[in-house]
């Protein structure tokens, strides 16, 4: 059930694209430097304790 | 007064935020619910506004990107907000985690500033017939991207944690000023040389006079990118806090 | 606090680093204008006072690396620290001595080189007392700025990224005053927010740099 968009269609789905691509991105880049900052962390730590 | 509204409760466990542990654990428990509100808002305030929401008369369906606009800009400038504040307190009471909240928010305020300006961009080609004017508000959302990327610039030039904190925190606060006053002058440039523009004519998609139709999608999605931004944010910080952890622990490995 | 300006402006003056450069600079941005842009009057007096500014605004930029680098690499400004004089002084100092050898330079060249695009006399004198007014603004953020990135190694490029959006109010309300001289119409404050800014940054820019300088040699 795709809404039709009229003569806009291009231009309202390319904001939606462009917006989800956006934060699809920067959610990315904020978990994947999560995961590796707490690897890293953890192999400093069990170096630490050992 | 701070009694009646909460205050005397709430800030003194505001303030145990900043110690690294406790903010760990609480936002630690808060994040998996953060996430999940947050898809929840999120996904359905933008279903609603794009598939359940009628046509504006005026725009047809290029009012539909509204829902994705208003709440971008509205974080962009949330988001410098809380760098602000944030810097403001590490340079006063010196808590780490302040500062890393402020480093966090900045990549994200600088996206949403982006989703904004391209968002409009679009909305704008088939309203005002151009992708781009230097009316007052657009120049000056394109003032404070410049301003989020000398921030996350100078964070990436400087290794030393400390320095770099103390230096950003100032970048933070004198920008601040710089901003306000670049809005101003801004309005006044705008003015003084493109007089009786009717750009603002198009400027009908404004809070005040929207119907509630309109409004109700647009208030989800409001509250959806803002749980987007405190999810973000948390997770940032709490990298940001692992990380120095790590920059201490290689640094005691390198003295051994 | 006296001796260090001097100090300063002796210095930059006989080193050749900063004094004619800047305004060579300056100079050469505005002869290369009309290459660009072609050379009908019409036009270079039209866009003659917006360039004017940026020039002037440009090579303040370039030249303000310059303030603490070099005593920041020989230890000088360690010992300045250590001193009874306060860092906000030293700031203000070399704020001012910077000013003294591009800022003013730059203001009194500035009508002169207009000529070379088309601009009037009269309009050049308002050009003039803007920039008279609005340089020590950049003066005093361009240094702020490089108390910034004073420990970054090529830091120009970092410091022109942090100090330009800085420099935005100061570069709308100067062309906005030139401009509104060149049509002759009322300066209607211009010139006044243009000082109120420069009297802002003195009033608040030295706490701030102060705090930079002690995050970097600390």
């Amino acid at each position: 059930m795709i809404p039709d968009l009229g003569k806009y269609a291009v231009e309202v789905a390319s904001a939606y694209s462009i917006t989800f691509l956006l934060i699809v991105i920067i959610s990315f880049l904020y978990w994947r430097r999560g995961l590796i900052i707490r690897r890293r962390l953890m192999a400093a730590e069990a170096r630490k304790d050992a | 007064m701070r009694t009646i509204l909460g205050m005397k409760y709430f800030w003194p466990y505001f303030w145990k935020l900043a110690n690294p542990k406790v903010f760990m654990r609480w936002s630690g428990l808060c994040l998996p619910w953060l996430i999940a509100l947050t898809v929840l808002c999120l996904g359905t305030g933008l279903i609603w506004g794009f598939f359940l929401t009628p046509d504006d008369a005026r725009q047809g369906s290029t009012v539909k990107i509204i829902y994705l606009h208003v709440p971008s800009a509205f974080i962009a400038i949330n988001g410098y907000f809380v760098m602000v504040l944030g810097s403001l307190f590490w340079l006063v009471r010196r808590q780490h985690v302040s500062v890393l909240v402020a480093k966090a928010s900045a990549p994200i305020g600088m996206t949403m500033t982006v989703i904004a300006l391209t968002t409009g961009a679009i909305w704008g080609q088939p309203m005002w017939g151009t992708y781009w004017v230097w009316d007052p508000r657009l120049t000056s959302f394109l003032i404070l991207f410049l301003f989020y990327i000398g921030y996350v610039a100078l964070w990436a030039a400087i290794e030393n944690q400390d320095k770099v904190a103390d230096l950003t925190s100032v970048l933070a606060l004198v920008g601040a000023v710089f901003a306000v006053l670049s809005r101003y002058a801004v309005l006044f440039w705008n003015q003084g040389l493109h007089q009786g523009t009717t750009v603002t004519v198009a400027d009908g998609v404004n809070q005040k006079n929207i119907s509630s139709i309109f409004f109700q999608p647009l208030l989800l999605s409001m509250i959806g990118f803002g749980l987007l931004f405190l999810t973000l944010l948390l997770v940032g910080t709490r990298t940001e806090i692992r990380a120095q952890r790590l920059q201490v622990l290689e640094g005691l490995e390198k003295l051994k | 606090m006296i001796q260090l300006f001097t100090r300063d402006v002796v210095l930059s003056v006989r080193s050749g680093g900063g004094f004619g450069l800047a305004l060579a600079f300056f100079l050469i941005v505005v002869v290369l204008m009309p290459f660009a842009l072609g050379p009908d009057q019409f036009v270079l007096a039209k866009i003659a006072p917006g360039l004017l500014w940026l020039g002037a605004l440009l090579a303040c930029l370039l030249s303000s690396d310059r303030i603490f680098g070099m005593d920041y690499e020989d230890g000088t400004l360690e010992l300045l620290a250590t001193s009874p004089l306060p860092l906000e002084s030293v700031y203000l100092a070399k704020s001012a001595a910077h000013w003294l050898t591009t800022g003013l330079p730059l203001s009194l060249a500035a009508p002169v080189f207009g000529l070379l695009l088309n601009l009037n006399l009269k309009v050049g004198g308002v050009l003039c007392l803007s920039l008279l007014l609005g340089t020590p603004a950049l003066s005093l953020i361009g240094s702020f700025g490089a108390t910034l990135t004073l420990g970054v190694r090529r830091g120009g490029l970092l410091l022109s990224l942090l100090v330009l959006p800085l420099y935005i109010p100061t570069l709308i309300f100067g062309a906005l005053a030139v401009n509104a001289a060149a049509l002759g119409k009322a300066l209607d404050g211009s010139l006044l927010s243009i000082l109120a800014i420069s009297l802002g940054a003195i009033a608040v820019l030295p706490f701030f740099s102060a705090m930079a300088l002690r995050a970097n040699l600390q």
